[in-house]
C-alpha cells in the first residue's frame, strides 16, 4: 500500500515536472519565432522604404545612378531570400549599401535640406537600429533556446518532442554592425 | 528574461502575503483588544475592506489620476517620430508584446516615468526638459530604463505595495486613535469580571499596539527596499537592452545636475520617476527612499565591462561590495558586449519640441511663406489667419477646422390656427398670424428661412 502511494507520488511528481519543463521549452520557442517575426516586420519596412529613398535621391543627384542600382540590387536580393542564413547575408550587403548612399547625399545640400529626404533618413536610421535592436533580441532568445534543449535534463524532453537548435542572425563583418552614421 | 519576470512575480506575491498578514494581524488583534472574540472577526473584516476600497481606488483610477495630475497630455506617431521610434526601438530590444501609451508633460525639469498595471494602459510620460537635455543615446537609455520598468512588472507591484502599505498606515492611525479614547471600553469590559479573558485582551492590545506603531514602519522599510532593488534591475535592464550603459549614466548625470524639481511630483508619486523628483541632488540615501543614489547608479553603469546582468552585477559589486541581482535572473543572462556611441544629438530641436508641446494642448503650428511661425489655437473656426510678421493670409489645413455643421433648415411645427410665436436661432421672436398659411417664414432678425408645418 504505502510502495504504491510512493509509486503514485513519484509519478505525479515526474509528470509535474514533464509537463512544466515541455511548456517552458514551448514557451522558450515561441519567443524565438516571435521576435524573428520581428524582424521580418523590421527588414520588410525597410524594403518598403528603399524605392521611396530612390525616387527622391534620384531627382537631386543624377551622378549617383551607380550607387542607387546597387542599393535597389541588394534590396531585391534582400527580398528573395529564403533562410536566416541568407537573409542575414543579403540584409547585411544592404545596410552597407544604404550607408553608401547616405554618405554620397552628403555632396548634396539640397537633397539634404528637402524635407521628404530628412523624413525618410530618419525612418530608415530608426528602421535600421530596430533590425540591430529585433536582432539582439531574437539572439538572446535563440541562445536561451539552444542552451535550454542542450543542458541535462530537458535535453531528454527536447530530444524526444523534436526540438531542434535555431540558427542565429549574425553580423559578420564588424564594421557593418553599426547602423550607418548619418550627419545632417 | 522570463525567468526574470516570473521570479519578480515570485517575490511581489511573498512581499505582498507579508504585508497582507500585518494587515489581517493588526485588524484581529485591535478588534481582539477592543471588544474580545467577535471583535476579531470584525478586525479582520475591517482591515480588508480599507485594503479593498483602496485597491478599487487605486487600480480603477491610477492611471488617469496621475497623468491628469501631472498634466500630461498624450502625443500620437505625427507628432514625433523621433521619439515614437526611440520607444519602438527599445520595445523591440525589450521583446514587449505590447506599445505603451505616450505622454508628453510641459516641464523643464528632467524627468520620466512608467505607469500602467495592465499592458493596454500602460504609458511612458516623459517632460519636455528631458527632451530639450538629452541626446539620442541618452533618451534611449531613459526610455529602456521605462520600458524595463513595463516589463519587469514593476508598476503594478509598486502599485500593489503602496495600496499595502496606505491600508497599514491608515489601519494603524485607527488604531492608535481609538487607543487614546478607547479607556472606556476597556474597563467596562474589565468589569464584567472574566478574568482570563480580560488577561488575553490586555495580551491581544500590547501585541496591537506593537503592530500599530511597527506594522507602517516595517511596511515602509520593506517598500523602499524592493523600490531601490528594481531600480537597480530597471538600470541592469536598460544596460541589457541599449547595449550601451553610458548613455542612461549620462542622462541619469544630466537629469542630477538639473536640480529643478518637477512641480507636479509628490510623495506618493516618486517612485515612479526614473530619479526621486523630490531629491533633486540625489545625494542623501536613508532607508527610507525609494531610489537609489545617483552617484552610484552612475558610477556602476560607468564601471561595467559589457552589457550584460553579470557585467552589472560584477560592476556593482565593485562600486558598493554587494550584489543587487537576484541569482535566479543573472542565471537567465545572455552575454553582451557594449556598442559604439551613436553621436546623435537631441532627438527634436528647441523649435520642434516647442511646436510638440503646442500641438499636445491642441494647437495647429504653420509657417509663413515669410518664414514666420505661428501656433493657431484651438477654437480657431476660420480656414485662413492673417500672419503676424508680414500681414498675407495664410490657408489652414481642412484637418484644424471642426467639421463643419451641416445648414438644418429650421422648423416649427403648427399646433393650431390662431396667434402663435416662437423663438428663431438668432433669438428673435417670430410671430404667427391666424391668417398665414405659407410653407416657410423669413424671420426678422437673421434672414433666415423657417420652415412652418
Amino acid at each position: 500500500m504505502i510502495a504504491l502511494i510512493v509509486i503514485a507520488a513519484i509519478a505525479l511528481i515526474l509528470g509535474l515536472w514533464l509537463a512544466g519543463a515541455y511548456n517552458g521549452l514551448i514557451r522558450l520557442r515561441n519567443q524565438v519565432e516571435n521576435a524573428w517575426a520581428q524582424i521580418d516586420v523590421q527588414l520588410k519596412r525597410r524594403c518598403d522604404l528603399i524605392p521611396n529613398l530612390v525616387e527622391t535621391v534620384k531627382g537631386y543627384a543624377k551622378h549617383e545612378s551607380g550607387t542607387l542600382e546597387k542599393v535597389i540590387q541588394a534590396r531585391n536580393i534582400a527580398m528573395s531570400a529564403k533562410t536566416v542564413g541568407e537573409r542575414a547575408e543579403a540584409e547585411n550587403v544592404l545596410t552597407g549599401t544604404l550607408k553608401t548612399l547616405f554618405a554620397v547625399s552628403e555632396a548634396y545640400p539640397d537633397l539634404k535640406a528637402n524635407a521628404n529626404f530628412m523624413r525618410l533618413q530618419e525612418e530608415l536610421t530608426s528602421t535600421e537600429n530596430k533590425v540591430a535592436f529585433s536582432r539582439q533580441f531574437y539572439n538572446d532568445s535563440v541562445m536561451n533556446f539552444n542552451t535550454k534543449i542542450e543542458v541535462f535534463p530537458s535535453n531528454l524532453i527536447a530530444n524526444s518532442f523534436g526540438f531542434t537548435r535555431r540558427e542565429f542572425f549574425e553580423v559578420k563583418d564588424e564594421a557593418i554592425r553599426e547602423a550607418p552614421k548619418v550627419s545632417f | 528574461m522570463w525567468d526574470q519576470i516570473r521570479a519578480n512575480q515570485r517575490r511581489s506575491a511573498v512581499l505582498i502575503t507579508v504585508m497582507l498578514l500585518v494587515l489581517v494581524l493588526l485588524g484581529a488583534t485591535t478588534g481582539g483588544a477592543l471588544a474580545g472574540q467577535e471583535g476579531i472577526v470584525f478586525g479582520v473584516g475591517t482591515a480588508l475592506i480599507v485594503f479593498g476600497v483602496q485597491l478599487a481606488i487605486y487600480f480603477g483610477a491610477a492611471e488617469s489620476v496621475l497623468l491628469a495630475g501631472a498634466n500630461a497630455r498624450e502625443i500620437r506617431r505625427d507628432d514625433s517620430p523621433p521619439l515614437f521610434n526611440v520607444v519602438e526601438e527599445m520595445q523591440l530590444a525589450a521583446g514587449l508584446a505590447f506599445f505603451p501609451r505616450i505622454y508628453l508633460i510641459d516641464d523643464p525639469a528632467p524627468n520620466a516615468f512608467a505607469i500602467g498595471h495592465k499592458p493596454e494602459n500602460s504609458a511612458v510620460a516623459v517632460t519636455t526638459g528631458l527632451l530639450h537635455r538629452l541626446n539620442r543615446d541618452e533618451l534611449q537609455g531613459v526610455i529602456a530604463h521605462e520600458i524595463a520598468h513595463l516589463k519587469n512588472r514593476d508598476v503594478q507591484f509598486m502599485t500593489l505595495a503602496a495600496v499595502m502599505l496606505g491600508s497599514i498606515v491608515i489601519l494603524s492611525q485607527f488604531v492608535l486613535r481609538s487607543m487614546a479614547f478607547g479607556g472606556r471600553s476597556r474597563s467596562r469590559s474589565s468589569s464584567r469580571g472574566s478574568s482570563g479573558g480580560g488577561q488575553l485582551q490586555l495580551i491581544l492590545l500590547i501585541v496591537s499596539l506593537v503592530f500599530a506603531i511597527l506594522g507602517p514602519l516595517l511596511a515602509q522599510l520593506l517598500y523602499f527596499a524592493c523600490s531601490r532593488k528594481r531600480e537597480y534591475l530597471a538600470d541592469a535592464c536598460a544596460a541589457q537592452f541599449t547595449r550601451y550603459p553610458e548613455g542612461l549614466a549620462g542622462a541619469l548625470e544630466k537629469i542630477a545636475q538639473a536640480r529643478v524639481a518637477p512641480t507636479f511630483a509628490n510623495k506618493a508619486t516618486a517612485p515612479m520617476f526614473i530619479i526621486n523628483p523630490l531629491a533633486a541632488t540625489g545625494q542623501s540615501v536613508s532607508l527610507f527612499s525609494t531610489h537609489p543614489p545617483t552617484a552610484d547608479r552612475i558610477r556602476i553603469l560607468r564601471g561595467m565591462a559589457g552589457a550584460s546582468f553579470a557585467a552589472y552585477e560584477e560592476s556593482c559589486r565593485r562600486a558598493l561590495g554587494r550584489g543587487v541581482i537576484a541569482p535566479g535572473t543573472l542565471a537567465g543572462d545572455t552575454p553582451a558586449t557594449i556598442r559604439q556611441a551613436d553621436q546623435a544629438g537631441p532627438i527634436e530641436s528647441r523649435r520642434e519640441i516647442a511646436d510638440l508641446t503646442y500641438r499636445s494642448h491642441g494647437y495647429l503650428p504653420v509657417t509663413c511663406t515669410c518664414g514666420a511661425h505661428i501656433n493657431v489655437p484651438p477654437g480657431f473656426d476660420r480656414d485662413k489667419i492673417h500672419c503676424l510678421r508680414c500681414s498675407s493670409l495664410i490657408s489652414l489645413p481642412a484637418v484644424h477646422m471642426p467639421p463643419a455643421a451641416t445648414p438644418t433648415a429650421m422648423q416649427y411645427k403648427r399646433t393650431g390656427t390662431s396667434w402663435e410665436a416662437f423663438r428663431c436661432q438668432c433669438g428673435r421672436t417670430v410671430q404667427l398670424s391666424p391668417a398665414f398659411n405659407a410653407a416657410q417664414i423669413r424671420c426678422t432678425g437673421c434672414g433666415q428661412s423657417i420652415q412652418v408645418i
